[in-house]
């Protein structure tokens, strides 16, 4: 017991000097430091495309990296790879299981993944004249909540057995798995140099990952539930997180803290997704309250809102090209706003 | 060395020149510091003799060896580092040996050196009018009459205000050119350069900006010295918290990000042509693609926000290899390009792909021979013994610092950089089109997911407001 107790005095120790270093680096706040930026205009964003063909709630969407094509999954056991532009679908792809939470395009915009209930990550192949399914990756012990490709033969997975991992396509094999959480992962977001992610869970914490030893850099909190979204900026210094606890916080990683917090007093519903404009300037945040909100991420303020779904928003995302911004709901309709 | 208070000098609202003192104070204060640790003969920044024409000057150091310590020290990147030197360099704690009017910090072989203390801003501040009537004289008398304009006008103008005690300037300016006579070559230049770099901060020509705000006419550059000052001062506070960056460098190094970008934002500011999701005009994507013959304006542009946007773009990256061929070092690009393939690629084909970088690359003889240093050429050599994905990072890793440090900046500055920018396009907007008739229904397929058929055309997706205000 003597150990344990010798232990427990070591952690609050070095928790305190944490604290402290980090209270000495704690000199000012983002308001005070963007007091100088003009605010951000009053943005008003329309309607441009309703993307209807799913029959049911729709989980997740991704933009490929042409910024035209895209995939959404919903629970009539569906993926749909559309031509947002023309509104065309280019490909339906048939899911074993109809209990789909997450879905991903490859940076090649050859494959495809999708997973959920089912614990696994099914990697399709959209190339061949009939999409078929490259591999079945089932190693989870919990239920597929997020997955992002790096590269055609390796993608990232964050499920609810508390546990994220990366794996190596072509062999089915998981090569690293992070262990850290306590809650269920949530959410993921790869740095845009791809050497770290940044992964959010039911924990309240949100924690950097380096992608090739598999070790936890470092760990954020702040939020008092859910982290629901998770995504980098595309500095990579940067980190925005979406939470059940209403608000979204922006974390800097050189600063080891969380820099703003994005709340509303009037505002109580949970975030389920956010997103970036290509500046960083504005971020785009579904809740449970049907609406989409857009943040000025410099002053802390909301400056629109993106209403016109009739039920909770469940996805949202910025191309690359960041033309535009997509927002997918339970209404089962995919709706593009600029 | 004392643990630096968490004292920064922010900015005061009102431009008073009570508040611009107390402010200054603060400011060199924190300045010195730093500059005193810098010149630590073991943990400061390394001194060496310079050459000045036929003189060697001793404990001159190169910018880019201030710019390594000061990211060390305080564990910043490169850009902020550079602020601070600037910051240092622009208060006189630094001056420039071979051109002194250039009063910033160049990260190159540039050298320079440490002012002495007795012309630090802390000591002499503000500037004594007989001093420089003093300094003006005796270089009146070196250069017989010779002046530049502005320093013409202000000793005409010292002439005739302090007229009294001219007697007293002339005298004083003559003992001091006949000391000085009597010195040693290097120290009598050392001892020049020291004044003249004093005298370039405390009375600076025009054109330049008066960052200890003495002019004749005090004008409102507090905007500007906020731009100047305001990131770099917090990061003296970060000396005893070697891991964190303070909030303050973090926060204005994001808002530089955003307002960088901004033009390039289309939610925020539009785009050219137009963007396609309003007009219905896939222009934008068709001029901007892979193998367009003229790329746009602020498509290259954006190469020089950083290595990161030159090489993110296919067109960028093929730019560079054009103009590495041109110095032949394209292997760097290749050997580069190599990793980030094995990296990405299938796990099947690593060994294979290990062995022909090594071959092509690494192999001593090798036909496209790459430069590393010898510590991490034994580690990789070591490493492919068992090859897998990452063996080659750390080869790779020096590899892009050295193109990032020397080749992009090279390239930027090139003919071939700086002729495809002038031949870059700036597309023309296209206009809305204004007909109400002429909106088109957009019919999407019938949708896949329907496996009844009921008749009804499900997949009409009618095209909703093009903004015709």
């Amino acid at each position: 017991m003597g150990e344990m107790e010798q232990m427990k005095k070591e952690a609050d120790g070095l928790k305190t000097q944490i604290e402290a270093a980090r209270k000495a680096v704690a000199d000012t706040t983002m308001s005070a430091a963007s007091a100088a930026v003009a605010p951000a205009p009053r943005v008003q964003l329309k309607t441009r495309r309703t993307l209807k063909g799913h029959l049911a709630k729709i989980y997740a969407m991704h933009w490929a990296t042409d910024s035209r094509l895209m995939v959404s999954a919903s629970q009539d056991g569906k993926l749909l790879i559309w031509d947002s532009h023309s509104g065309n679908k280019i490909n339906a792809v048939p899911l074993k299981s109809s209990w789909v939470m997450t879905c991903s395009y490859a940076p090649s915009g050859n494959l495809v993944a999708s997973g959920g209930l089912d614990n696994m990550c099914t990697v399709y192949n959209l190339k061949t004249p009939v999409v078929k399914t490259v591999k079945e990756l089932d190693a989870h012990t919990g239920y597929l909540a997020c997955c992002r490709f790096l590269s055609d033969s390796e993608i990232l997975t964050a499920s609810g057995d508390t546990t994220c991992a990366l794996w190596d396509i072509e062999s089915g094999k998981q090569k690293t798995v992070f262990l850290n959480h306590v809650g269920d992962c949530m959410c993921l977001s790869l740095s845009p140099d791809m050497n770290t992610f940044i992964s959010g869970a039911c924990d309240s914490l949100a924690k950097l990952w380096d992608v090739r030893d598999g070790t936890c850099k470092q760990t954020f909190q702040g939020h008092t539930s859910d982290v629901n979204a998770i995504s980098f900026f595309h500095n990579g210094n940067t980190v925005i997180t979406g939470s059940d606890d209403c608000t979204c916080k922006m974390f800097d990683l050189r600063a080891d803290q969380e820099v703003i917090s994005y709340q509303d007093a009037q505002l109580n519903a949970g975030v389920t997704s956010l997103a970036l404009s290509v500046s960083g300037r504005l971020m785009f945040a579904g809740y449970d309250d049907f609406n989409c909100n857009i943040w000025d991420t410099l002053k802390g303020e909301k400056v629109g809102v993106l209403s016109g779904h009739d039920n909770r928003v469940s996805c949202t995302g910025v191309p690359p090209d960041g033309m535009c911004v997509c927002t997918g709901s339970w209404d089962s309709f995919l709706k593009i706003w600029n | 060395m004392p643990c630096l208070s968490k004292v920064i000098p922010s900015i005061p609202h009102e431009n008073t020149s009570s508040n611009f003192i107390k402010w200054l104070t603060r400011l060199s204060g924190q300045m010195e510091r730093v500059v005193v640790s810098m010149q630590d003969p073991d943990m400061g920044v390394k001194l060496r003799n310079q050459r000045l024409l036929i003189t060697v000057i001793p404990h001159a150091m190169t910018g880019n060896d201030i710019v390594e310590w000061l990211m060390q020290k305080f564990s910043v990147c490169d850009e902020e580092a550079l602020h601070v030197g600037n910051l240092l360099v622009k208060f006189g704690y630094i001056y420039p040996l071979k051109e002194p009017r250039v009063l910033t910090l160049r990260p190159d072989e540039t050298p320079y050196r440490f002012q002495t203390p007795y012309y630090w801003t802390s000591t002499r501040w503000p500037a004594s009018e007989l001093d420089y009537a003093i300094y003006l004289a005796k270089k009146n008398i070196r250069k017989q009459g010779e002046l530049i304009e502005h320093e013409k006008e202000s000793y005409n103008m010292l002439h005739k205000r302090i007229n009294h005690t001219w007697d007293f300037v002339v005298m004083q300016a003559r003992e001091q050119l006949r000391a000085s006579k009597q010195r040693r070559k290097a120290d009598r230049i050392v001892l020049e350069c020291q004044e003249q770099a004093y005298w370039l901060v405390n009375r600076p020509p025009p054109g330049m900006m008066d960052v200890l705000d003495q002019g004749p006419e005090r004008k409102n550059i507090l905007n500007s010295r906020v731009q100047l000052v305001g990131v770099c001062v917090c990061v003296f506070v970060c000396e005893r918290v070697p891991t964190c960056v303070c909030v303050c460098v973090c926060v204005c190094s994001f808002v530089k990000y955003c307002e960088q970008y901004q033009p390039h934002d289309p939610i925020m500011q539009g785009c050219l042509p137009s963007n396609p999701w309003i007009t219905d005009d896939a222009m934008y994507w068709t001029i901007n693609s892979d193998s367009v013959a003229v790329p746009t304006k602020l498509r290259v542009e954006r190469w020089s926000f950083s290595f990161v946007e030159l090489l993110s773009d296919p067109m960028g990256q093929r730019e560079l290899m054009a103009y590495l061929e041109k110095e032949f070092s394209a292997e760097n690009l290749c050997f580069w390009q190599a990793c980030e393939d094995l990296r990405h690629g299938e796990n099947s084909k690593i060994p294979s792909k290990v062995d022909e970088i090594y071959k092509q690359f690494l192999a001593p003889g090798a036909t496209r021979w790459v430069n590393i240093d010898s510590k991490t050429m034994e580690k990789t050599l070591q490493g492919i013994k068992q090859p897998h994905r990452f063996v080659l990072d750390d080869a790779q890793m020096h590899i892009y610092f050295l193109m990032k440090k020397d080749s992009y900046p090279r390239y930027l500055r090139s003919e071939l950089y700086k002729n495809l920018l002038a031949r870059a396009v700036v597309p023309q907007e296209t206009k809305k089109s204004v007909f109400p008739f002429m909106r088109r229904q957009r019919h999407s397929s019938p949708s896949p997911a329907m496996l009844t058929q009921t008749g009804e055309d499900d997949g009409k997706t009618k095209h909703h407001g093009t903004g015709n205000v």
